[in-house]
Protein backbone atom coordinates (compact mmCIF):
# COMPACT_ATOMS: atom_id res chain seq x y z
CA UNK A 1 0.00 0.00 0.00
CA UNK A 2 1.47 3.59 -0.66
CA UNK A 3 -0.51 6.35 0.14
CA UNK A 4 0.34 10.07 0.12
CA UNK A 5 -1.21 13.63 0.73
CA UNK A 6 -0.99 16.35 -2.57
CA UNK A 7 0.36 19.69 -1.08
CA UNK A 8 3.42 21.71 -2.43
CA UNK A 9 4.41 24.75 -0.36
CA UNK A 10 7.11 27.22 -0.70
CA UNK A 11 7.60 28.65 2.87
CA UNK A 12 4.23 29.41 4.87
CA UNK A 13 2.56 29.84 0.88
CA UNK A 14 0.79 26.95 -0.43
CA UNK A 15 1.61 26.68 -4.26
CA UNK A 16 -0.58 23.76 -5.15
CA UNK A 17 -2.78 21.49 -3.41
CA UNK A 18 -3.50 18.61 -6.41
CA UNK A 19 0.63 17.76 -6.78
CA UNK A 20 1.01 13.96 -7.68
CA UNK A 21 3.14 12.45 -5.05
CA UNK A 22 3.10 9.06 -6.14
CA UNK A 23 5.05 8.58 -9.38
CA UNK A 24 4.39 5.64 -11.07
CA UNK A 25 7.65 4.51 -12.38
CA UNK A 26 6.18 1.51 -14.74
CA UNK A 27 3.03 -0.29 -14.34
CA UNK A 28 4.99 -2.28 -11.38
CA UNK A 29 6.57 0.09 -9.46
CA UNK A 30 5.74 3.29 -7.82
CA UNK A 31 7.62 6.23 -5.75
CA UNK A 32 6.80 8.76 -3.48
CA UNK A 33 7.94 11.91 -3.50
CA UNK A 34 9.08 14.38 -0.15
CA UNK A 35 11.75 16.95 0.16
CA UNK A 36 12.78 18.96 -3.00
CA UNK A 37 9.78 18.38 -5.93
CA UNK A 38 11.97 19.05 -8.45
CA UNK A 39 14.47 16.95 -7.34
CA UNK A 40 12.23 14.15 -6.89
CA UNK A 41 10.68 14.79 -10.28
CA UNK A 42 13.76 14.74 -12.00
CA UNK A 43 15.56 11.95 -10.54
CA UNK A 44 12.05 9.90 -10.39
CA UNK A 45 11.81 10.62 -14.52
CA UNK A 46 15.79 9.70 -14.76
CA UNK A 47 15.02 6.49 -12.71
CA UNK A 48 12.28 5.56 -15.30
CA UNK A 49 14.30 5.80 -17.59
CA UNK A 50 17.26 4.03 -16.35
CA UNK A 51 14.29 0.89 -16.22
CA UNK A 52 12.89 0.74 -19.20
CA UNK A 53 16.87 0.56 -20.68
CA UNK A 54 17.53 -1.78 -18.47
CA UNK A 55 14.08 -3.84 -19.37
CA UNK A 56 15.67 -3.69 -22.95
CA UNK A 57 18.85 -5.12 -22.50
CA UNK A 58 17.85 -7.61 -20.31
CA UNK A 59 14.82 -8.63 -21.59
CA UNK A 60 13.24 -8.65 -17.83
CA UNK A 61 11.77 -6.03 -15.44
CA UNK A 62 14.25 -4.74 -13.27
CA UNK A 63 14.09 -6.10 -9.32
CA UNK A 64 12.79 -3.09 -6.93
CA UNK A 65 16.33 -3.88 -5.06
CA UNK A 66 17.60 -3.07 -8.49
CA UNK A 67 15.92 -0.12 -8.77
CA UNK A 68 16.59 2.38 -5.29
CA UNK A 69 20.04 0.84 -5.08
CA UNK A 70 20.32 2.54 -9.01
CA UNK A 71 18.38 5.95 -7.33
CA UNK A 72 20.08 5.80 -4.00
CA UNK A 73 23.89 5.42 -6.31
CA UNK A 74 23.08 8.56 -8.20
CA UNK A 75 21.87 10.48 -5.33
CA UNK A 76 24.74 9.43 -3.41
CA UNK A 77 26.93 11.18 -6.24
CA UNK A 78 25.47 14.46 -5.41
CA UNK A 79 26.28 13.71 -1.78
CA UNK A 80 26.11 17.31 -0.18
CA UNK A 81 25.65 19.29 -3.41
CA UNK A 82 21.92 20.18 -1.88
CA UNK A 83 19.55 18.15 -3.32
CA UNK A 84 16.84 17.50 -1.03
CA UNK A 85 14.82 14.00 -2.10
CA UNK A 86 13.25 11.51 0.53
CA UNK A 87 11.27 8.78 -1.37
CA UNK A 88 9.84 5.02 -1.08
CA UNK A 89 10.33 2.80 -3.91
CA UNK A 90 7.57 0.39 -4.05
CA UNK A 91 6.97 -2.36 -6.06
CA UNK A 92 6.22 -6.24 -7.10
CA UNK A 93 8.87 -8.28 -8.85
CA UNK A 94 10.15 -11.74 -9.50
CA UNK A 95 10.89 -11.61 -5.66
CA UNK A 96 7.14 -10.72 -4.81
CA UNK A 97 6.67 -7.58 -3.11
CA UNK A 98 9.56 -4.80 -2.05
CA UNK A 99 10.07 -1.75 -0.25
CA UNK A 100 12.54 0.50 0.15
CA UNK A 101 13.35 4.16 1.99
CA UNK A 102 15.47 6.11 -0.03
CA UNK A 103 17.32 9.67 0.29
CA UNK A 104 19.42 12.34 -0.86
CA UNK A 105 22.02 11.73 2.25
CA UNK A 106 22.39 8.57 0.50
CA UNK A 107 20.66 6.28 2.73
CA UNK A 108 18.66 2.88 1.29
CA UNK A 109 16.43 0.58 3.72
CA UNK A 110 14.69 -2.25 3.36
CA UNK A 111 11.76 -2.62 5.06
CA UNK A 112 7.72 -3.65 5.47
CA UNK A 113 6.62 0.35 6.44
CA UNK A 114 7.45 3.73 6.28
CA UNK A 115 6.96 7.39 5.98
CA UNK A 116 9.11 10.11 4.57
CA UNK A 117 8.89 13.70 4.95
CA UNK A 118 7.70 16.82 7.23
CA UNK A 119 4.00 15.21 8.19
CA UNK A 120 5.90 11.47 8.52
CA UNK A 121 6.09 11.62 12.78
CA UNK A 122 1.94 12.00 12.74
CA UNK A 123 1.98 8.98 10.11
CA UNK A 124 3.73 6.93 11.83
CA UNK A 125 1.93 7.58 15.00
CA UNK A 126 -0.88 6.31 13.25
CA UNK A 127 0.71 3.38 11.04
CA UNK A 128 2.21 1.83 14.27
CA UNK A 129 -0.86 1.50 16.02
CA UNK A 130 -2.53 -0.08 13.64
CA UNK A 131 -1.14 -1.94 11.50
CA UNK A 132 -0.54 -5.95 11.72
CA UNK A 133 1.05 -8.18 8.96
CA UNK A 134 -2.81 -9.68 8.53
CA UNK A 135 -4.62 -7.11 7.19
CA UNK A 136 -6.62 -7.49 4.01
CA UNK A 137 -6.53 -4.70 1.75
CA UNK A 138 -9.37 -2.48 2.34
CA UNK A 139 -8.16 -2.60 6.34
CA UNK A 140 -4.47 -1.69 4.98
CA UNK A 141 -6.12 0.90 2.48
CA UNK A 142 -8.18 2.54 5.30
CA UNK A 143 -5.04 2.45 7.53
CA UNK A 144 -2.89 4.58 5.03
CA UNK A 145 -5.62 6.57 4.45
CA UNK A 146 -6.13 7.80 7.93
CA UNK A 147 -2.26 7.73 8.58
CA UNK A 148 -2.01 10.52 6.00
CA UNK A 149 -5.43 12.25 7.13
CA UNK A 150 -3.73 12.31 10.45
CA UNK A 151 -0.62 13.59 8.87
CA UNK A 152 -2.56 16.86 7.31
CA UNK A 153 -4.38 17.45 10.27
CA UNK A 154 -1.38 18.06 12.16
CA UNK A 155 1.29 18.98 9.63
CA UNK A 156 1.24 22.88 8.04
CA UNK A 157 3.01 21.43 5.16
CA UNK A 158 0.42 18.36 4.42
CA UNK A 159 -2.73 18.40 3.23
CA UNK A 160 -5.24 18.59 -0.37
CA UNK A 161 -6.11 15.35 -1.67
CA UNK A 162 -5.37 11.53 0.26
CA UNK A 163 -4.60 9.20 -2.31
CA UNK A 164 -3.69 5.18 -2.17
CA UNK A 165 -2.20 3.20 -3.80
CA UNK A 166 -2.21 -0.70 -4.12
CA UNK A 167 0.88 -2.72 -5.22
CA UNK A 168 -0.15 -6.44 -6.15
CA UNK A 169 1.59 -9.03 -8.42
CA UNK A 170 0.07 -7.58 -11.50
CA UNK A 171 1.04 -4.22 -10.81
CA UNK A 172 -0.24 -0.81 -9.09
CA UNK A 173 -3.99 0.30 -8.85
CA UNK A 174 -5.19 3.44 -7.71
CA UNK A 175 -7.70 2.97 -4.80
CA UNK A 176 -8.66 5.85 -4.11
CA UNK A 177 -8.27 10.10 -3.94
CA UNK A 178 -10.20 11.35 -1.03
CA UNK A 179 -10.14 15.63 -0.38
CA UNK A 180 -9.32 15.99 2.86
CA UNK A 181 -11.11 18.90 3.77
CA UNK A 182 -13.90 15.95 3.46
CA UNK A 183 -12.48 12.98 4.72
CA UNK A 184 -12.48 15.36 8.02
CA UNK A 185 -15.83 15.55 8.70
CA UNK A 186 -16.30 11.85 7.40
CA UNK A 187 -14.53 10.99 10.13
CA UNK A 188 -15.68 13.08 12.41
CA UNK A 189 -18.69 14.60 12.14
CA UNK A 190 -20.19 17.54 13.55
CA UNK A 191 -23.24 17.24 14.87
CA UNK A 192 -25.52 20.61 15.35
CA UNK A 193 -25.38 21.92 18.46
CA UNK A 194 -28.74 21.38 20.72
CA UNK A 195 -30.22 24.11 22.54
CA UNK A 196 -30.55 23.45 25.96
CA UNK A 197 -32.41 26.47 27.43
CA UNK A 198 -33.63 28.94 25.12
CA UNK A 199 -33.88 32.34 26.30
CA UNK A 200 -37.45 34.15 26.55
CA UNK A 201 -38.23 37.31 27.25
CA UNK A 202 -39.38 37.60 31.10
CA UNK A 203 -43.33 38.91 32.46
CA UNK A 204 -42.89 42.20 34.13
CA UNK A 205 -44.99 41.99 37.16
CA UNK B 1 11.87 32.31 10.71
CA UNK B 2 10.14 35.27 11.90
CA UNK B 3 8.40 35.40 15.36
CA UNK B 4 5.12 37.00 14.26
CA UNK B 5 4.68 33.80 12.37
CA UNK B 6 5.33 31.40 15.10
CA UNK B 7 2.06 30.86 16.01
CA UNK B 8 0.44 31.45 12.76
CA UNK B 9 -2.49 33.70 12.39
CA UNK B 10 -5.19 35.06 10.05
CA UNK B 11 -7.12 38.42 10.63
CA UNK B 12 -10.07 40.33 8.79
CA UNK B 13 -11.92 43.51 9.15
CA UNK B 14 -14.63 44.62 7.21
CA UNK B 15 -17.12 47.69 6.95
CA UNK B 16 -20.97 47.98 5.98
CA UNK B 17 -23.18 50.21 5.66
CA UNK B 18 -24.14 50.89 9.44
CA UNK B 19 -22.48 47.44 10.58
CA UNK B 20 -18.97 45.80 10.52
CA UNK B 21 -17.80 41.89 10.40
CA UNK B 22 -14.27 40.88 12.25
CA UNK B 23 -12.61 37.20 10.98
CA UNK B 24 -10.32 34.89 12.27
CA UNK B 25 -9.31 31.44 11.98
CA UNK B 26 -8.90 29.37 14.76
CA UNK B 27 -5.29 27.32 14.75
CA UNK B 28 -2.44 27.84 17.18
CA UNK B 29 0.59 26.16 16.42
CA UNK B 30 4.05 26.06 16.79
CA UNK B 31 5.49 26.81 13.38
CA UNK B 32 4.31 24.23 11.11
CA UNK B 33 2.39 21.87 14.08
CA UNK B 34 -0.63 22.22 14.69
CA UNK B 35 -1.94 22.62 18.48
CA UNK B 36 -5.25 23.67 19.06
CA UNK B 37 -7.85 24.11 16.85
CA UNK B 38 -10.23 26.39 19.00
CA UNK B 39 -7.56 29.06 19.97
CA UNK B 40 -9.09 32.70 20.26
CA UNK B 41 -7.84 36.28 18.49
CA UNK B 42 -10.84 38.10 18.64
CA UNK B 43 -12.26 39.96 21.95
CA UNK B 44 -15.00 41.53 22.88
CA UNK B 45 -13.55 44.99 24.61
CA UNK B 46 -17.87 45.94 24.95
CA UNK B 47 -20.77 45.20 23.07
CA UNK B 48 -19.89 47.87 20.54
CA UNK B 49 -15.95 47.45 19.88
CA UNK B 50 -13.89 44.09 18.97
CA UNK B 51 -10.22 43.55 18.87
CA UNK B 52 -8.28 41.12 17.03
CA UNK B 53 -4.93 40.53 17.58
CA UNK B 54 -2.83 38.44 14.97
CA UNK B 55 1.27 37.54 15.82
CA UNK B 56 2.41 35.69 18.66
CA UNK B 57 0.17 33.66 20.85
CA UNK B 58 1.34 34.32 24.21
CA UNK B 59 1.58 38.26 23.53
CA UNK B 60 -1.71 38.72 22.17
CA UNK B 61 -3.18 37.28 25.71
CA UNK B 62 -1.43 39.23 27.30
CA UNK B 63 -2.00 42.40 26.00
CA UNK B 64 -5.60 41.64 25.83
CA UNK B 65 -5.58 41.49 29.57
CA UNK B 66 -3.65 44.92 30.05
CA UNK B 67 -6.25 46.74 27.34
CA UNK B 68 -9.62 45.16 29.37
CA UNK B 69 -7.62 46.67 32.19
CA UNK B 70 -7.08 49.82 30.90
CA UNK B 71 -10.90 49.84 29.45
CA UNK B 72 -12.30 49.16 32.62
CA UNK B 73 -10.59 51.43 34.40
CA UNK B 74 -11.82 54.26 31.72
CA UNK B 75 -15.34 52.98 32.54
CA UNK B 76 -14.84 53.19 36.18
CA UNK B 77 -13.50 57.19 35.94
CA UNK B 78 -15.61 57.82 32.90
CA UNK B 79 -19.09 55.96 33.36
CA UNK B 80 -19.51 55.12 29.57
CA UNK B 81 -17.75 52.83 27.07
CA UNK B 82 -14.21 53.88 25.04
CA UNK B 83 -14.89 55.20 21.61
CA UNK B 84 -13.43 52.75 19.05
CA UNK B 85 -10.94 56.08 18.35
CA UNK B 86 -10.30 56.45 21.69
CA UNK B 87 -9.70 52.83 22.05
CA UNK B 88 -7.54 52.76 19.18
CA UNK B 89 -5.23 55.72 20.35
CA UNK B 90 -4.50 53.60 23.58
CA UNK B 91 -3.98 50.20 22.41
CA UNK B 92 -1.19 52.14 20.02
CA UNK B 93 0.26 54.17 23.34
CA UNK B 94 0.12 50.72 25.28
CA UNK B 95 2.45 49.19 22.22
CA UNK B 96 4.65 52.56 21.40
CA UNK B 97 5.25 51.94 25.05
CA UNK B 98 7.35 48.95 24.03
CA UNK B 99 8.75 50.48 21.41
CA UNK B 100 12.21 48.79 21.60
CA UNK B 101 10.89 45.45 22.82
CA UNK B 102 7.57 44.87 21.02
CA UNK B 103 4.78 43.12 22.10
CA UNK B 104 4.83 40.69 18.47
CA UNK B 105 1.03 41.21 17.28
CA UNK B 106 -0.57 43.40 14.57
CA UNK B 107 -4.05 44.19 16.13
CA UNK B 108 -7.25 45.05 13.99
CA UNK B 109 -9.34 47.17 15.93
CA UNK B 110 -13.05 47.13 14.72
CA UNK B 111 -16.28 49.41 16.40
CA UNK B 112 -19.41 50.99 15.98
CA UNK B 113 -18.72 55.06 17.00
CA UNK B 114 -21.23 57.58 17.86
CA UNK B 115 -24.66 57.60 15.63
CA UNK B 116 -23.38 54.30 14.99
CA UNK B 117 -20.54 54.66 12.80
CA UNK B 118 -18.26 51.53 11.58
CA UNK B 119 -14.59 52.16 12.51
CA UNK B 120 -12.12 49.93 11.55
CA UNK B 121 -8.26 50.04 11.53
CA UNK B 122 -5.15 48.23 11.99
CA UNK B 123 -1.58 48.64 13.33
CA UNK B 124 1.92 47.29 13.67
CA UNK B 125 3.67 46.15 16.44
CA UNK B 126 4.82 49.78 17.56
CA UNK B 127 1.65 51.20 17.60
CA UNK B 128 1.54 52.81 13.80
CA UNK B 129 -2.20 53.38 13.12
CA UNK B 130 -3.96 52.88 9.69
CA UNK B 131 -6.93 53.79 9.40
CA UNK B 132 -9.06 52.38 6.03
CA UNK B 133 -12.55 52.76 4.97
CA UNK B 134 -13.51 49.37 3.68
CA UNK B 135 -11.22 46.62 5.04
CA UNK B 136 -8.24 45.82 7.11
CA UNK B 137 -5.91 42.19 7.30
CA UNK B 138 -3.19 41.12 9.21
CA UNK B 139 -1.40 38.23 10.12
CA UNK B 140 0.40 34.91 7.80
CA UNK B 141 -2.39 34.82 5.81
CA UNK B 142 -2.67 38.54 4.54
CA UNK B 143 -1.47 38.60 1.44
CA UNK B 144 -4.26 36.00 0.27
CA UNK B 145 -6.52 38.15 2.57
CA UNK B 146 -5.69 41.79 0.30
CA UNK B 147 -6.46 39.66 -2.54
CA UNK B 148 -9.76 37.71 -1.23
CA UNK B 149 -10.42 41.53 0.26
CA UNK B 150 -9.69 43.08 -3.15
CA UNK B 151 -11.84 41.51 -5.09
CA UNK B 152 -14.74 40.55 -2.88
CA UNK B 153 -15.22 43.98 -1.39
CA UNK B 154 -18.26 45.92 -1.98
CA UNK B 155 -18.94 49.45 -0.36
CA UNK B 156 -22.23 49.46 1.86
CA UNK B 157 -23.11 45.72 2.25
CA UNK B 158 -25.68 44.73 4.17
CA UNK B 159 -24.81 42.17 7.68
CA UNK B 160 -26.24 38.90 5.72
CA UNK B 161 -24.38 39.60 2.57
CA UNK B 162 -20.67 40.97 4.92
CA UNK B 163 -20.95 37.92 6.82
CA UNK B 164 -20.91 35.90 3.58
CA UNK B 165 -18.20 37.94 2.23
CA UNK B 166 -16.30 38.17 4.62
CA UNK B 167 -16.51 34.31 5.48
CA UNK B 168 -15.32 33.58 1.84
CA UNK B 169 -12.64 36.03 1.90
CA UNK B 170 -11.53 34.36 5.22
CA UNK B 171 -11.70 30.76 4.00
CA UNK B 172 -10.43 31.22 0.59
CA UNK B 173 -7.55 32.74 2.11
CA UNK B 174 -6.27 30.43 4.35
CA UNK B 175 -6.69 27.50 2.08
CA UNK B 176 -3.36 29.16 0.41
CA UNK B 177 -1.84 29.96 4.29
CA UNK B 178 0.05 26.64 5.63
CA UNK B 179 0.57 28.31 9.06
CA UNK B 180 -3.52 29.67 9.54
CA UNK B 181 -6.86 28.17 8.93
CA UNK B 182 -8.03 25.12 11.03
CA UNK B 183 -12.28 26.49 11.11
CA UNK B 184 -13.00 30.60 11.31
CA UNK B 185 -14.38 32.72 13.89
CA UNK B 186 -17.00 35.83 12.29
CA UNK B 187 -18.52 38.42 14.39
CA UNK B 188 -21.18 40.69 12.58
CA UNK B 189 -21.85 43.82 14.74
CA UNK B 190 -24.85 46.10 13.67
CA UNK B 191 -25.94 48.58 16.06
CA UNK B 192 -28.87 45.99 17.57
CA UNK B 193 -27.00 42.97 18.00
CA UNK B 194 -24.31 41.04 17.81
CA UNK B 195 -24.20 37.94 15.76
CA UNK B 196 -21.14 35.40 16.68
CA UNK B 197 -20.26 32.59 14.17
CA UNK B 198 -18.27 29.40 14.02
CA UNK B 199 -17.07 28.13 10.43
CA UNK B 200 -16.45 24.94 9.51
CA UNK B 201 -13.18 24.97 7.34
CA UNK B 202 -10.44 22.68 6.02
CA UNK B 203 -8.85 20.74 9.04
CA UNK B 204 -5.58 20.68 6.43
Amino acid sequence: MVAADSRASMGGYISSQSVKKIIEINPYMLGTMAGGAADCQFWHRNLGIKCRLHELANKRRISVTGASKLLANILYSYRGMGLSVGTMIAGWDEKGPGLYYVDSEGGRLKGTKFSVGSGSPYAYGVLDSGYHYDMTIDEAAELARRSIYHATFRDGASGGVASVYHVGPTGWTKLSGDDVGELHYSYYPVEPAIVEQEMTEAVVA
Amino acid sequence: MSIFEYNGSALVAMVGKNCFAIASDRRLGVQLQTIATDFQRIFKIHDKLFLGLSGLGSDAQTLYQRLVFRHKLYQLREERDMKPETFASLVSAILYEKRFGPYFCQPVIAGLGDDDKPFICTMDSIGAKELAKDFVVAGTASESLYGACESMFKPDMEHEELFETISQALLSSVDRDCLSGWGGHVYVVTPSEVTERILKGRMD
